[in-house]
């Protein structure tokens, strides 16, 4: 088709000024561009950018599983959510689980990744393999498995601290800190591998140079290597956020919130907002401020990052 | 020379240090999948006893048994097709899509982009609740195409494919376009082989991502029959605490072909999940 245009424009230049003729050829690439997109924008619109729409119109109602019994409540919802023990008890674990796993899963990564990189590719990636490997086993397994090892009776943590009957999962001074170490395990493999791969793209004349110039390791390590890998470390820092933010199916397989609200999340007060008490619009106004606050995170670490390089 | 110095530099305590607790946290992340493989070959009687077992000694198919008597192998077919449905759109789209944000200039380009890089870090679950009642609305509740479709329309996808379309070189489309190439045999014969690795790296994350969408799956999906493998799991535990056996069975069965494929494909998979941040 742009073939054929071109022709016809070559053939009969003095009857399409220059300024008409690109503007023929930019109408056919933005028709042919668009249909490139079709295909993926009828997903997108459709399935992420509807339901937000609709997330964001619900949460001024109150409505059940029956949307015609929606009646408008305005920011009710909103309000509801500040004098809501619960919710604040949520938001209140939310923000520790993020505060304690996202710094460590990161500056864990990073130790992992710059003691590793530099060995034999076998090892390399024998370890890399190793850390991905609760990955692919995949979070439901992986929470099963830690589930029957924290359990009081027959679990496996209790022969080895011969404690037998306590119980880790049911305690609310220890449930959550449970919950964190095993998010911790799922989310390190992905920073590992980044930080494999970035480490490994360092430019290394600079730090020859740097050594040359007598830097001491420390020295070539925040000098020469942290800035160039920056990018990596703050695509890891908000992805691990958005994830721990996320944090659901440890929360409902282990402990269902409990004890006592203990390790209830935002994410897992939604899903009971829904499906426990069907309060579809009170939940999708607990979605739109998690999403806020999600934004709000990640807005913060992009300014950190970009005044640290 | 000077760079072995230095690096021979670090203190023998330290590599050792440094060592010993790579190999401690190397079994510590082995450890919960050998104890879920061992386990499902456990008798009941020794996984409620009190002394663990390191190795089981007398294995035993029970659980097996009993999970077959479930529809295990139904819920393994669902996630396949749930995993294998989802990565083979998302690629396809993806791809065209991608391509055409990064070397086409249209109108709305800028404003589309920014939708997609704003989309994706809005967290998916939050959107979960509304999509529940769109498929219900539109009869596709319960069905695995409530699954696969808005995991398709995730931009992820079209921002690692648009990155990785920006390297095609101009002058190739250009020489194609003037060979007389029509728009798709562009795509087909010269993007496409281009952006390949790309593709590949975007099937092997979408595969692994949309396996471990618990709460997706847990939302869309209610009857027996349409659960997925780790579903039927969480269930099954659910309604039976304590039958630790047969719920290893299930994870054994869910865990083993995917870290399985993963060890044998891992260059493909390290390459794959290191390029969607190389410029992201």
């Amino acid at each position: 088709m742009t073939q054929r245009s071109n022709a016809a424009a070559s053939k009969q230049p003095p009857k399409l000024s220059i300024h008409q003729r690109s503007r023929v050829l930019a109408r056919k690439e933005t028709l042919s561009a668009y249909l490139f997109l079709l295909p993926s924008l009828i997903f997108f619109l459709g399935f992420v950018v509807a339901p937000m729409v609709m997330c964001l119109v619900y949460s001024f109602f109150d409505m059940g599983l029956n949307m015609d019994e929606a009646t408008f409540v305005g920011l009710g919802n909103y309000f509801e959510m500040f004098q809501d023990a619960i919710f604040q008890k949520g938001f209140l674990n939310t923000v520790i689980i993020v505060v304690v796993a996202v710094p460590t899963v990161t500056a864990f990564s990073l130790w992992v990744s710059s003691a590793i990189y530099q060995m034999k590719a076998f090892t390399r990636s024998f370890y890399r393999c190793v850390f991905y490997l609760p990955v692919v086993t995949g979070t439901v397994a992986v929470t099963v498995v830690w589930k029957w090892m924290f359990n009081p009776y027959n679990g496996l943590i209790n022969q080895i601290f011969d404690s037998v009957g306590f119980n880790w999962l049911g305690n609310s001074s220890t449930a959550l800190a449970c919950i964190i170490m095993i998010l911790f395990t799922t989310s390190i493999g992905q920073p590992i591998v980044l930080y494999v791969a970035a480490l490994g793209n360092v430019d290394h004349s600079l730090v020859e140079a740097a050594q040359v110039d007598g830097a001491t390791k420390f020295q070539v390590f925040w000098k020469v290597k942290w800035p160039q890998i920056m990018p990596t470390t703050l695509y890891i820092l908000v992805i691990t956020t958005i994830n721990s933010f996320q944090c659901f199916a440890l929360i409902q397989l282990l402990t269902s919130g409990g004890p006592n609200h203990a390790t209830d999340t935002i994410m897992y007060y939604i899903f009971d907002m829904a499906y426990k008490y069907h309060r579809f619009g009170y939940a999708n106004a607990m979605g739109v401020i998690l999403a806020i606050i999600i934004a709000i995170f990640s807005a913060v670490q992009f300014k950190l990052a970009k005044s640290e390089t | 020379m000077k760079t072995k110095n230095r690096l021979s530099d670090t203190p023998m305590s330290y590599r050792i240090f440094t060592i010993v607790v790579l190999i401690l946290l190397a079994i510590f992340f082995i450890f919960p999948l050998y104890w879920i493989i061992t386990g499902s070959f456990k008798d009941n009687k020794i996984i409620i006893a009190q002394d663990p077992q390191w190795f089981p000694l007398t294995p035993t198919l029970a659980n097996y048994v009993k999970l077959f008597d479930r529809p295990a192998l139904q819920w393994l077919l669902n996630i396949v097709v749930i995993c294998v449905g989802a990565m083979v759109l998302t690629c396809l789209t993806a791809s065209l899509a991608g391509y055409a944000l990064a070397k086409k200039r249209f109108y709305g380009r800028a404003f589309l982009f920014g939708m997609i890089t704003c989309a994706m870090a809005l967290p998916k679950q939050v959107i979960v609740i509304p999509l529940l009642q769109e498929m219900s609305a539109i009869g596709l509740h319960d069905t695995l195409w409530a699954v696969i479709l808005p995991t398709v329309g995730w931009p992820f996808g079209v921002f690692l494919m648009k990155q990785f379309s920006e390297t095609i070189p101009g002058e190739i489309l250009e020489a194609a376009r003037v060979d007389g190439a029509s728009e798709v045999r562009t795509f087909c014969s010269v993007v496409f082989p281009m952006i390949k690795p790309g593709i590949g790296a975007l099937a092997i994350f979408t595969f692994v991502n949309t396996w471990n969408d618990y709460f997706m799956q847990l939302i869309m999906l209610n009857s027996e029959a349409k659960w997925t493998l780790p579903l039927g799991i969480a269930r099954m535990q659910g309604e039976m605490s304590n039958d630790f056996g047969l719920i290893m069975a299930g994870a054994t069965l869910a865990a083993v072909p995917i870290v399985a494929i993963f060890i044998a494909f891992q260059r493909y998979f390290t390459q794959g999940i290191s390029m969607g941040a190389v410029k992201g």
